[in-house]
């Protein structure tokens, strides 16, 4: 009875939260998919030492139940017809403070399911994987307990229906990253890189602070479904800031630039949370974020171009950046990076994009979470080497994780028919779109970084596992545990076959179109058969160069000097340094300063006529001598004696 | 309704229970904690029975009302009463004593005349302390005022550490001062009231039109005072001094709950008797309120001793109290209402796991540890996660007061508001970097054997987590009984929330 059509003038908002109606059936029971995980955090983290013996394979258990139920749910969101498929199940008055109401609800749509199902299935990998990784870590139930932690909150985050919801989840799942990035905090450096994670997070978490803060001005309500409905009446310069304050907090959870810079760090974590939480959800929390607003940045040019102009720069930046990493972590880092890159291009391009950035995050959710667990596998069988100038030839020794590797990387690259092609190739087309310069810069971006990332990926993999031995001496690479094994080989056939599934057949297009929309077809400025053809003999030199340098030739165990752009893409770009030289210093001086005005000045200057008369020394000799104690004392004295002796004459 | 003097009795069970400690037989005198402890479970649960009949819907402001003429000359009343604001800061204060309590167990180590003295203090603090939130009449309220100094002039100057006296006298001076300055403001409202018998009653001094000067000056004077309470920039720097000198369960009183007075003062009385001149003054007091939100987070972050750095938070934290008193919208002054409480439940948990390390390492420098996730694994987890209450980390208490501190003040003051949000990334650097420097890096060797939180211990943390973690999830029951009271207090002012720019028009209602 809530199917009302909105009427709007563009296709695209034809559907949107506006045809939500109530959940019914199995939907009901979404609250279960959050509440699971997170009872089995609380009983690992609050039940102490009792649970040390069944902890981990409890978590393990209640992520997998999750799943179960997300895909009942999915598999009833299919039965229905299209125009059914977005469904709200209300679950109790959260915040109701005078003007502000606030219910805390669920939103399950095509968009949740898809993350949901992701989540909770690359999750549950994960934690399988990790019952063997972690299985001599004297504090493995805490790490169980974080990642079922996370995996609640990452849940909370896309089944939110009001921004405040799942500004919630945000937060859960930085908290939670924050805790594994530093769970070998008894390494400085670890507690460090979780500390700057948290850090930059709370940058965007500013942003978006404020932008809720503004729609609940603008809007009175910070539901979705309230905001999309007010967007038509606003204003363009309260969208374009809110557009540029969500944004900001998409940036710094999904590390593009310019806050890009806690995720090479974040690598500190162990492996199995990079590859969960650092590459295949929770970084793409923000290409979410801008997904789910989209009735919000479409009424806003400006904000679009800057999430184009973002996702842009991030993805070439992250690419250079893996061009000269030697640490096998740390290039996917850069190239997890990269790929969010294009998300986020994808994302700010539009109805056209939309569909695409959210193929690509799912595709990009596996190849690259199976790549992550096979570096952690290499890691296993190497004394936790993460330098790859020491591996090579690695795949006669690990012949699963080099072939579940190969499929991974040949889905990034983009060669057909892996799922990576049809999600990239589709966003380098639809960059191509446009009028002007835009399809030419962004178009182009995309391009180039197409090109590069077949260099880096090649580089990655031919230096590990192709070309020749440069094992320390006491290195006896052996393949890993069928715990570990299992899950890669299960990711690496999604990265095979995820996208023929999704892309040719449109299923993910007609999928997402409740939430989306349709995307309106446009002609890129190059024609497609031109443009696909380019894309890929760029890839395949980008293959070339890296067969030259790293497999046809020996490869040097320690670094050579590198080029100036080479010494800098090491740095980061330098990132690091323009962070302290434009905050942290300048913070750190504040601060310093601050305390000795407080002490020497406000508290000098209330503390105050005393010091006029006798000088700090004086006044502290005043006091500790006992005249001016005795003086209040007397004072206090002297109150209570007054009202005493009024009370007994009355 | 029953007639029954609830809050009269809730107020003198600690007193009985304190001068039963204080005097107890020597030959029972080991048992004074037990005592003291006994008398403060029997008041919250006599709080806890008053609560629950407590009817949010009722027309009266004040309720569980009783009223006795006192000193009828000068027109003073013994009336007590409480609206929805005064009865979650008692339920908190009476929460928090046992848990004090419990966390001062070893205080004061041999038991005898010392001991006994110390508890006593402590329960004669709470009956004050009920006093001051439940008097409906001014100047009884301010005879609660005054007299909560000389419990805590005691317990810091004669209890605390090295510079107990220097702290003590300065708390003294601060607090005199701004009482003295109230007590003026008090007499010449008396004045400028109805007078009588009762002219001292708040409900004969609500909607009374004062001379614009007179009022004003008034509203300064009872400002000023709650100012230095709350504490607030740039009256604030007795309070690092009394923290850190005063015994960690002394300064959990002071800050979490004696500290509200100021900010329970600034709604009970400078809204609701002087609304011209609050209006007046409401943009220097949101300056004020802005400066102390960052001005005490950067402060904190200098810090080098624990229990100064948490002083400093709260400087941080009262300053979005007090934005979002100021801000009048019904968000966020009910979220500051929220935030008195919430605040009061984690600078608890701050102060008391703090005081756990520093009972085992012997010292309060934050450079002196390191590696002590290592050495005692659930003290450093309940520390993070008191930390994290302290950050305002959403799913945590202080996040939906905070939120609806800065999302009530956005609805008038956008460019405050958005200055107050970068106080959220302070906190972050400032509870992180104390984590990080105390809990992080390799096990020191020389805290080897250090016991881990023991079962008392556990006890004292337990029902903090339990409030973070409720009102985290579930605040409806605390601000269903705020939301009346402030609604109230803002008609007093006079004032409507502003009205959304362009409606959301959304399906929403019907969703719903």
């Amino acid at each position: 009875m809530h199917l009302v059509q909105l009427s709007a003038s563009s296709a695209v908002r034809l559907a949107g939260a506006g045809a939500a109606q109530p959940a019914s059936g199995v939907t009901s029971l979404a609250w279960l998919l959050v509440v699971l995980p997170l009872l089995g955090a609380a009983i690992l983290l609050f039940g102490g030492r009792r649970t040390n013996r069944f902890g981990p394979a409890l978590a393990t258990v209640l992520s997998w139940a999750s799943f179960g139920i997300g895909a009942v749910i999915f598999l009833a969101m299919l039965g229905r017809s299209a125009d059914q498929r977005v469904e709200v199940l209300s679950l109790y008055s959260w915040i109701p403070a005078g003007g502000f109401q606030l219910e805390a609800g669920m939103l399950v749509d095509p968009l949740s399911m898809a993350f949901v199902l992701l989540v909770t299935f690359v999750g549950s990998l994960i934690l399988v994987y990790s019952l063997a990784y972690m299985e001599h870590d004297p504090d493995r139930r805490r790490f169980f307990g974080f990642l079922n932690l996370f995996v609640a909150s990452m849940l909370l985050l896309v089944l939110a229906d009001s921004y405040l919801l799942l500004y919630v989840g945000w937060e859960g799942v930085g908290l939670a990253s924050y805790l594994l990035i530093g769970f070998w905090n008894q390494i400085p450096a670890n507690a460090s890189a979780a500390n700057k994670a948290f850090v930059a997070n709370r940058v965007g978490d500013f942003g978006m602070s404020v932008a809720i803060m503004l729609m609940f001005a603008t809007f009175g309500t910070v539901t979705f479904a309230g905001v999309d409905a007010g967007v038509a009446g606003a204003n363009q310069g309260t969208l374009t800031a809110i557009g540029l304050l969500l944004l900001l907090g998409a940036c710094s959870k999904s590390a593009q630039f310019p806050l890009q810079s806690w995720l090479g760090d974040a690598m500190a974590g162990p492996t199995p949370v990079s590859a969960l939480i650092h590459a295949a959800t929770m970084v793409t929390a923000g290409v979410y974020l801008v997904v789910r607003s989209h009735v919000i940045f479409e009424g806003t040019p400006t904000a679009q171009t800057f999430v184009v102009v973002a996702g842009a720069i991030t993805l070439i930046f992250g690419a250079v950046v893996g061009c000269a990493k030697d640490d096998v972590k740390k290039v996917l880092a850069a190239s997890t990076m990269s790929q969010i890159g294009y998300m986020m291009l994808a994302a700010g391009l539009g109805p056209v994009g939309y569909v695409f950035a959210i193929f690509h995050l799912l595709n990009h959710g596996f190849f690259k979470a199976g790549m992550f667990l096979g570096a952690g596998s290499v890691m296993h069988g190497m004394n936790d080497q993460v330098d790859m100038r020491r591996f090579g030839n690695l795949s006669g020794a690990m012949k699963i994780t080099w072939f579940t590797f190969g499929i991974g990387w040949l889905s990034i690259l983009g060669v057909p028919p892996f799922s990576g092609f049809f999600s990239k190739d589709k966003i380098i087309e639809a960059a191509f779109i446009g009028e002007g310069w835009r399809p030419w810069v962004f178009g182009g971006a995309a391009l180039i970084g197409a090109a590069i990332t077949a260099f880096y990926m090649s580089r990655l993999f031919f230096m590990t596992f192709q070309g020749e031995k440069r094992w320390p001496r006491d290195a006896h690479p052996h393949e890993s545990p069928r715990r570990m094994t299992v899950p890669m080989i299960v990711l690496a056939t999604g990265s095979a076959f995820l996208g023929l599934i999704l892309g040719p057949t449109n299923a993910i297009a007609s999928w997402l179109e409740p939430v989306t929309g349709r995307s309106p077809e446009g002609e890129p400025v190059i024609a497609v058969p031109v443009l696909m053809s380019l894309t890929l003999l760029l890839v395949a030199g980008g293959v070339a160069l890296a067969w030259v340098q790293y497999w046809r030739d020996k490869v040097p165990v320690a670094a050579p000097a590198g080029s100036l752009l080479t010494r800098a893409a090491r740095q980061d770009l330098y990132q690091d340094d323009v962070n302290e030289a434009l905050l942290m210093r300048p913070g750190l001086h504040l601060t310093r300063s601050l305390v000795f005005f407080d002490s020497r000045g406000v508290d000098g200057a209330v503390g105050g006529l005393a010091a006029l008369i006798g000088g700090t020394s004086a006044r502290v000799r005043r006091v500790q001598n006992g005249f001016v104690r005795s003086y209040a004392l007397t004072m206090l004295a002297g109150v209570v004696v007054i009202l005493g002796a009024v009370w007994v004459v009355q | 309704m029953s007639s029954f003097p609830w809050l009269t009795t809730i107020g003198l069970i600690p007193l009985v229970g304190a001068l039963v400690v204080a005097f107890l037989p020597a030959s029972l005198a080991d048992r004074a904690r037990q005592i003291a402890l006994g008398f403060s479970l029997v008041a919250l649960l006599f709080t806890v029975a008053a609560a629950l009949q407590f009817n949010a819907g009722s027309s009266q402001q004040f309720q569980f009302s009783e009223q006795h003429p006192w000193i009828e000359q000068f027109g003073v009343s013994y009336a007590v009463g409480v609206d929805g604001i005064a009865l979650v800061l008692i339920v908190m204060a009476a929460v928090l004593v046992p848990v004090c309590l419990l966390a001062a167990w070893h205080d004061v180590p041999d038991s005898g005349r010392r001991q006994q003295t110390y508890f006593a203090l402590m329960l004669v603090l709470e009956t004050f302390m009920i006093g001051v939130f439940a008097a409906t009449d001014v100047f009884l309220f301010y005879v609660f005022f005054e007299a909560m100094l000389i419990p805590v002039y005691f317990l810091i100057g004669s209890y605390g550490g090295p510079r107990r006296q220097y702290a003590a006298v300065k708390f003294l001076l601060y607090s005199l001062l701004g009482g003295l300055v109230m007590l003026v403001a008090v007499i010449a409202l008396y004045q400028a009231g109805p007078g009588g018998p009762q002219g001292f009653l708040v409900d004969k001094l609500t909607g009374i039109t004062f001379d614009q000067n007179a009022g004003r000056l008034m509203f300064v004077g009872f400002f000023f005072a709650f100012a230095v309470k709350a504490p607030m920039w740039p009256v604030h720097t007795w309070l690092p001094d009394a923290a850190t000198e005063a015994k960690p369960a002394t300064a959990v009183l002071l800050v979490g709950v004696l500290d509200k007075v100021g900010t329970y003062g600034m709604i009970r009385f400078c809204l609701q008797m002087f609304p011209e001149a609050s209006t007046w003054a409401t943009p220097a007091i949101i300056v004020l309120a802005v400066v102390s939100v960052l001005y005490g987070a950067l402060l904190a972050i200098g810090q080098t001793d624990i229990m100064r750095l948490i002083a400093y938070t709260s400087v941080s934290h009262f300053g979005f109290i007090v934005l979002g008193i100021f801000a009048m919208t019904s968000a966020g002054t009910a979220g500051s209402a929220l935030y008195m409480v919430n605040h009061g439940f984690t600078t608890a948990a701050l102060f008391l796991v703090a005081a756990m390390l520093i009972r085992r390492r012997g010292s309060k420098r934050i450079p002196d540890y390191g590696g002590w996730q290592r050495v005692t694994p659930v003290i450093a987890g309940v520390f993070l996660i008191s930390g994290m209450s302290a950050l305002a980390l959403p799913g945590l208490n202080s996040f939906i007061s905070e939120f609806l501190v800065l999302v009530g003040t956005f609805q008038r003051y956008q460019v405050a508001a958005a200055l107050a949000t970068v106080g959220i990334i302070l906190a972050a650097l400032y509870i992180l970097l104390m984590y990080q420097r105390m809990m992080t890096g390799p096990k020191p060797d020389s805290a080897a054997g250090t016991p881990d939180m023991s079962h008392r211990e556990k006890w004292v943390v337990a029902p903090l987590i339990a409030a973070f973690l409720v009102l985290g999830f579930y605040p409806k029951p605390v601000l269903d009984v705020i939301n009346p009271a402030v609604s109230r207090t803002l008609q007093y002012v006079g004032v409507t929330d502003p009205a959304p720019a362009h409606p959301g028009t959304a399906a929403e209602g019907a969703v719903k």
